[in-house]
């Protein structure tokens, strides 16, 4: 399916080029080429598939862009004169466009032509055709779709054109790729012994899942071709295995940044003060459309800034947040120090008001937050492929946890923050204002799930239900690591991430999330207070 | 005699509530069933169903009311056990279509034959019989209780950490059925119902029966719930709630205490389970989710939590409110309950009863003071003190 597209892709640029440029590469002339199209309106599909290697061996590079049209159903034949020519249905008459110099013709009745007919083994015929014609073409990007066309297809007739193409040669990626592409080929034909031998140690070389597709088929086969197959593919495997631990590792950890986002700031309102705050998904969800607001206005007012439109949003989230937060301390939550299971049900309210604030105000479906273009795309790693966006995430995590660090052990607001939480009564008798402290850390925890929402709106929807299917997740993760303990939240977030990650390929994704939930829940009766659990007397306040 | 002893175990307050259902179990379907359709007394068919599904909440809110408000175990979860004795019931239900269904397949339900099962999963046995499927109803939460609990308990889970893994609980629950491969329907659940003991589920006469049967059975709740607190055993829970740390160094084995009333309350949310199913005439996944539970919490909290009705008050009410503000008012429903939320644990944490609990204390207060000499009131043989606050 890829295939095809990437090569329907490359033949019209293909075409475009030749029509544009003018056809500078011609290897016939007008007349012959004419000759040699006329034909493919054969008698019967035999006839047109003759015709169609007749085409191809002329080496035309105009050629692939009739194919194409072949291929497609868009050659049709004038009943009158049996003149060839590309159509497009326009009302009753074809809009008509000559195949040889890609100038338009007067249009053809619909009645008075008939179109090219070709099936399903002419249509695969016409593809690897066409990826050889384009081997030989002056760009870059075309010579390398094309081998890994035939990387594909395998198809041993494509050879000599390979042999041809790699002595001319000259980019050396391009070159490994036609080599790659020739050895498959090879595989695929019926050759033997030696040459068979040095194609199966040039494919394994290459890419490793496409090369065990390969050499299956030859592990069965006697002799030393098989021997060889069986040598290549055991040690592909293992190769694979140990990528598919490392990818493992590297999706759970961007896992686990995700977690350790969504949680941080939970660990900040519940680890630090304890204050179950089940608003926090929301806090998040507010980050995540103060993001879409901020790109709103970027789009209106200023275009060019779209790229920094992140950046802009993460103070931005980090203020709307953390002032929300601040109004929830302040209004509701110190009302209820220290009963904590009310402070859970009245937060609980709170995050129902919310959500519902902003599903009357957006809208209930989901809002489109655009990624800028640093974070877009993908690249790759070994045999891995990473999107910018997962990377990214992991670093910013990891960031704001370093941040976090720094602020609550050497700042004043953090010292005091730590103060109030040791003993409350000492450090308000040492004139710490213990209310303000209050209220400035929850709105630092409300920010934190602010500016986790501006990194969570590029790989999730940002709904009002947004919220939601982090709280649970976040509560597990500080839990899990331990109350009041920052380290025990990165350490919590990413051994959940890495578990899920394992767990997923045994189990499925769904399922391997219930028995992480079901491990944390059997984990919790054995250490209840978490993995980094605070010791003394402390703990029971 | 039965009626002495009935009411040396369930104070008058109970007492009036498990009359008042019985009355409501017995005239509700005679109204329905006898009055004509003219009759300003007649209460019409889908009120019933509604009214009877507020009642199995309100059994639900019983039970939640049970750990919570006496023995200050703050479920998050009990929606799960609601659940799965609604899917025990259901999976009865699924059984009596038998080849109504739309694939006519005699034994297996529609959604099996639909995923291509060819033999009913071996949980799927016994459930075509109404009385394996009741024992289900009650032994699946309970099991699972007991199982949770002996663990939680045992290990001192308490307080937040406790309701958050019941959360947890509920999730991994909301998450594993709705897999097609649980085999219990995924997504859609069981629904589609038509016979429960023989009778058409959609007739009056069965809803009216339905009706009748919850409300017996709120009533039982209602006598249980009264009967555990006013025992000695009940004191130890109250006891338990209020200074978990001064009765285990009493000598009290606080966990075992705990576990009881977990799987009794567990129980008793299983049955209220499966007497809604019929009545709604479906089950499926999102029973689970966890904002049910914290819904249901809420009911306890308006009722008045550590009192016996209080959270049938608080559930009838709340629902009543929902059922209107979602039809009427759909954006303001989320309002309104987020705000109830805010405001019940704000000023009111004893709930509407606590409310006009201290009304009546104050209003007696002042006529005992123009009195002066009347002896202090003592209608009440047992004197449970209401939660604190704190906890």
């Amino acid at each position: 399916m890829q295939f095809t597209r990437l090569l329907s892709a490359l033949v019209l640029m293909l075409g475009i080029l030749v029509h544009a440029v003018g056809s500078n590469a011609q290897t016939v002339d007008d007349g012959t080429l004419g000759l040699l199209i006329q034909a493919l309106a054969g008698e019967n599909f035999d006839d047109t598939t003759r015709a169609v290697s007749d085409l191809v061996k002329s080496g035309d590079p105009r050629a692939s862009s009739i194919l194409n049209a072949l291929s497609a159903g868009d050659l049709y034949v004038a009943k009158a004169g049996k003149t060839v020519f590309i159509g497009k249905r326009d009302g009753s008459d074809y809009a008509a466009i000559d195949p040889i110099t890609g100038s338009k013709l007067a249009p053809v009745p619909r009645s008075a032509a008939e179109k090219i007919k070709v099936n399903n083994r002419l249509r695969r015929d016409i593809a690897a055709a066409i990826g050889g014609l384009t081997l030989m073409s002056d760009k870059a990007d075309e010579r390398r779709s094309a081998a890994e066309a035939i990387l594909k297809t395998r198809d041993p007739e494509s050879i000599p054109l390979l042999d041809k193409a790699i002595a001319a040669e000259k980019d050396a990626s391009i070159k490994l790729l036609m080599n790659q592409a020739k050895a498959a080929a090879v595989l695929n034909s019926g050759a033997t012994g030696e040459v068979k031998i040095a194609a199966i140690a040039e494919v394994s070389a290459g890419n490793s899942r496409d090369a065990l597709g390969l050499l299956t088929p030859l592990a069965g086969v006697e002799g030393p071709v098989g021997e060889a197959a069986r040598a290549a593919i055991d040690s592909i495997n293992s190769k694979l295995a140990l990528w598919n631990g490392i990818q493992n590792i590297v999706y759970g950890l961007s896992l686990g940044s995700v977690l350790l986002l969504a949680a941080i700031g939970l660990a900040i309102t519940f680890g630090v003060m304890g204050v179950i705050n089940m608003a926090h998904g929301e806090m998040v969800m507010i980050g995540a459309y103060t993001t879409f607001v901020v790109q709103q206005i970027i789009r209106t007012s200023a275009p060019g800034l779209f790229d920094y439109s992140l950046l802009i949003a993460l103070p931005a989230a980090f203020l709307a947040s953390g002032a929300i937060g601040v109004v929830i301390e302040r209004s509701v939550i110190r009302f209820l120090y220290g009963r904590p299971l009310e402070t859970l049900l009245a937060t609980w309210g709170i995050s129902l008001v919310l959500q519902q604030a902003i599903r009357s105000w957006f809208g209930a479906s989901n809002v489109q937050v655009g990624n800028p273009s640093w974070m877009a795309g993908s690249f790759d790693l070994g045999l891995l492929t990473l999107t910018w966006s997962r990377l990214w995430i992991i670093v910013f995590a990891l960031a704001v946890f370093a941040i976090l660090q720094l602020l609550l052990k050497k700042t004043m607001l953090g010292l005091r923050m730590r103060a109030v939480t040791q003993n409350r009564r000492m450090a308000s008798s040492m004139g710490i204002r213990t209310p303000w402290v209050d209220a400035l850390t929850f709105g630092l925890g409300s920010g934190i799930a602010g500016i986790a929402g501006v990194a969570l709106s590029q790989i999730d929807n940002v709904s009002p239900n947004l919220g939601q299917g982090y709280i649970i997740d976040s509560f597990m993760v500080v839990v899990f690591g331990g109350v009041g303990n920052l380290w025990g939240t990165l350490v919590g977030a990413m051994s959940l991430g890495i578990a899920n990650k394992f767990l997923e390929p045994f189990a499925g994704a769904v399922l391997g999330k219930i028995l992480v939930l079901v491990l944390i829940i059997l984990f919790i009766q054995k250490r209840p207070r978490g993995l980094f659990a605070l010791k003394g007397r402390a703990i029971e306040a | 005699m039965i009626t002495q002893w009935f009411f040396t175990h369930v104070d008058r307050r109970g007492g009036v509530a498990i009359v008042l259902l019985v009355a409501l179990g017995l005239l509700v379907p005679l109204s329905n069933l006898l009055l004509p359709v003219t009759s300003p007394f007649h209460i019409p068919t889908y009120l019933v169903s509604l009214i009877g599904k507020y009642l199995t909440y309100a059994m639900l809110a019983v039970a939640l009311d049970l750990v919570w408000g006496f023995c200050g175990i703050l479920s998050l979860g009990h929606g799960a056990f609601f659940a799965l004795g609604g899917y025990a019931m259901g999976m009865y239900l699924m059984r009596q279509i038998g080849p109504r269904g739309v694939y006519a397949d005699p034994i297996l339900p529609d959604f099996m034959v639909f995923l291509n099962w060819k033999d009913l999963p071996w949980f799927w046995h016994g459930f075509d019989n109404f009385w394996f499927a009741a024992l289900m109803v009650v032994l699946v939460p309970g099991i699972l209780a007991f199982g949770f609990g002996w663990l939680a308990f045992r290990s001192r889970v308490t307080g937040v950490y406790l309701s958050i893994i019941t959360q947890a609980l509920t999730y991994a629950l909301l998450l594993a059925f709705f897999r097609n491969d649980m085999g219990f329907g995924g997504n859609n659940g069981l629904t589609d119902f038509k016979d429960i003991l023989g009778f058409n589920v959609q007739a009056g006469s069965t809803r009216s029966a339905l009706f009748a049967a919850t409300a017996l059975f709120l009533a039982l709740a209602v006598f249980v719930s009264s009967f555990i607190v006013r025992s000695k055993l009940g004191k130890v829970l109250v006891g338990v709630r209020d200074a978990e740390s001064r009765m285990r160094f009493l000598g009290y084995r606080v966990d075992r205490y705990k576990l009881f009333v977990w799987t009794i309350s567990a129980m008793m949310a299983g049955i209220a389970g499966a007497l809604y199913v019929p009545q709604v005439g479906i089950i499926n996944p999102s029973e689970f989710e966890p904002a049910n539970s914290i819904e249901a919490v809420i009911w306890v909290a308006v009722g008045g939590r550590g009192t016996i009705i209080g959270p049938i008050i608080g559930a009838v009410l709340v629902n009543f409110g929902k059922t209107y503000f979602t039809a009427a008012f759909p954006e303001i429903w989320l309002f309104a309950l987020g705000a109830l939320f805010i405001v019940v644990t704000l000023f009111l944490p004893k709930g509407i009863l606590g409310v006009y609990g201290s009304w009546k204390a104050r209003n007696s207060d002042h006529v005992a003071r123009k009195k002066e000499s009347a002896p202090a009131a003592a209608d009440e043989t047992l004197q449970i003190p209401e939660p604190q606050a704190a906890e």
